[in-house]
């Protein structure tokens, strides 16, 4: 089988954000920039998924500037094949990453297609979704475990109630959840080899797709901060305010 | 203007949550709520405040067989809304591809002239959108909103079709409690990483009962196996907006303080006082959790909480 996995070069999940003080946006001159967590199990997924000897190829594709090169490089060493860049400066949404996707889909037929559940930055939780429904493949999203039964996926869901099991017919588009696997850390001779590998660089112009926004970004603004309280030095003032509090609670 | 909710069903079971998506659809527009898959909780939805009808399908629906049947019945409609659930995070963004629209999804404020506030960066920014077009699919989060009040019974449709998934569902692993619905809770317990173990754990839930509260759990909690995945409060788990959050053991990462800004009051219980939820509780008490949460329950079980 073939699989096909698209990244996303976000903020660092550490870092700290700051809200630009003109409402423009979120900073993200000279702040550390590394592939979206769910992104890497998406990967891991893949490439355990070869390991296991149900696919002999992953292609990984971003979209975005040049510079996520480097999440495409990260996902080289952990073990895809080959990747694609789609180049563009602009800030897409997510309808046109996914018409985008589709595209690729389109020409490179994958089996399976596999992204994060959400990016961390604008913690959408759209694309996976979306890509199914322009492609007309089957989904299950929120992926915690995945299992290959000839041409049938059998995915466990995190969901609100707790856990669900679906079975879906490739081809398919599964969504990973952070509880899928735990990525690994490249070692430095993948690295190196990753640099070898090939990765076709093609603006997003080139693919037809009208990319243009559909929303319109008013302001972006930082939320109420909170501030420190007061604190209690003993169980009994704790549970004296904490009795008042629910007393004085509306019922619903 | 006129909106189709599409309701939260739990185990057959109207969701708690569905009347606030109903509240906060009401400014929009007069509403119609699609129901799949109970004709008792449709029922339920029936009851519901501002509803004009509902619509109700007996089908047993996967995401795409939910998207096929929302874009057949969106043709009557300007808005399509439902909660920020696992649910709607799964139907509505393959709905809006089928219909060429960008969705607006977790949103948290509504205002005039379709302005939309959703969280960014696990709620650290907030972004103001204007959906300008023609057709909106939205989905709100419910503990942003308050429910609405009773109505006097809206006319129940049954819709015809013998519509499938092409996924098929297989089986259901819920976790079984009386425990309240955690993310529209009024009061909810949080236990962290530091509560060490599912016996840990015991302390915290027999505290939450006490309280009459739900029960969440930070993602290293739940890693470790001491708290279920259903449990997880934080930007990749449910988010919560109790009246009140006590959270036990937590230190306070990024992605979980995500998951409760929402909160009225915050209380924390926690061995450092240098800890991150400790400068941004409203109430601090710095000790042993294992000492301090059974003495806590044992308080507050003999003070006479009106609950």
């Amino acid at each position: 089988m073939k699989i096909l996995v698209a990244v996303k070069r976000v903020v660092d999940h550490n870092v700290r954000i700051r809200v630009r003080p003109d409402g423009s946006g979120v900073e993200t001159n000279g702040v550390r920039m590394s592939m979206n967590p769910f992104c890497k199990h998406a990967v891991e997924a893949a490439v355990r998924l070869t390991e296991a000897g149900h696919a002999n190829e992953i292609v990984v594709v971003s979209i975005g500037p040049k510079t996520s090169n480097d999440v495409i490089l990260t996902a080289l060493a952990m073990g895809a094949h080959r990747g694609i860049l789609i180049e563009t400066d602009a800030a897409l949404e997510t309808l046109a990453i996914a018409k985008l996707l589709a595209k690729v889909v389109a020409e490179e037929q994958p089996d399976l297609v596999l992204l994060g559940k959400q990016a961390v930055d604008d913690d959408s939780n759209h694309v996976g979704q979306m890509l199914a429904a322009l492609t007309d493949r089957p989904q299950a999203t929120f992926a915690s475990e995945i299992k290959v039964d000839g041409q049938t996926l059998t995915v466990a869901r995190e969901v609100d109630y707790g856990r669900e099991t679906i079975a879906l017919p490739l081809p398919a588009i599964v969504t990973a959840d952070l509880r899928l696997n735990e990525p690994r850390n490249a070692a430095l001779p993948m690295v190196m080899k990753a640099r070898s590998k090939p990765l076709a660089v093609r603006p997003a112009v080139d693919f037809g797709v009208d990319l243009t926004p559909r929303l319109t970004i008013e302001t972006i603004s930082p939320p109420v901060e909170r501030v420190a309280g007061r604190t209690v030095g003993s169980v009994s003032e704790l549970a004296a305010i904490i009795v008042s509090d629910v007393n004085a609670m509306e019922a619903i | 203007m006129s909106v189709l909710v599409l309701a939260e069903v739990d185990n057959g079971v109207l969701s708690p949550a569905t009347a606030r998506i109903v509240n906060a659809a009401s400014q929009l527009g007069d509403i119609d709520v699609l129901v799949v898959g109970s004709r008792a909780a449709a029922d339920a939805a029936a009851l519901l405040g501002g509803v004009r009808k509902v619509l109700f399908s007996d089908a047993s629906l996967l995401a795409d067989g939910f998207a096929t049947l929302l874009a057949d019945l969106a043709s009557s409609y300007d808005y399509v809304v439902s909660g920020a659930s696992s649910l709607g995070k799964d139907v509505m963004p393959r709905l809006a591809a089928k219909l060429d629209i960008q969705p607006v999804t977790d949103i948290v404020a509504i205002a005039a002239g379709n302005r939309f506030t959703r969280p960014i960066y696990a709620g650290n920014a907030l972004e103001t959108v204007v959906d300008g077009q023609a057709k909106h699919v939205l989905t709100v989060r419910a503990s942003a909103f308050s429910p609405v009040a009773n109505g006097y019974g809206a006319p129940v449709e049954a819709l015809n079709g013998d519509l499938q998934s092409v996924a098929k569902f297989i089986a259901a692993h819920r976790t079984e409690s009386d425990i309240p619905d955690l993310s529209t809770a009024q009061i909810v317990v949080g236990g962290g990483v530091s509560v060490g173990s599912a016996e840990g754990f015991a302390l915290i839930e027999k505290l939450g009962r006490t309280l009459g509260a739900a029960i969440g759990a930070t993602r290293a909690a739940v890693d470790a196996g001491y708290a279920p995945n259903d449990w997880q409060v934080g930007q990749t788990g449910k988010i919560i907006a109790p009246d009140l959050y006590i959270a036990v053991g937590i230190s306070g990462a990024l992605q979980h303080l995500a998951g409760i800004q929402g909160a009225k009051k915050i209380i924390a219980i926690n061995s450092d006082a240098e800890a991150p939820i400790v400068k941004i509780a409203d109430v601090a008490l710095i000790g042993d959790l294992f000492e301090i949460v059974p003495q806590l329950t044992a308080e507050l079980e003999k003070s006479g909480l009106k609950r």
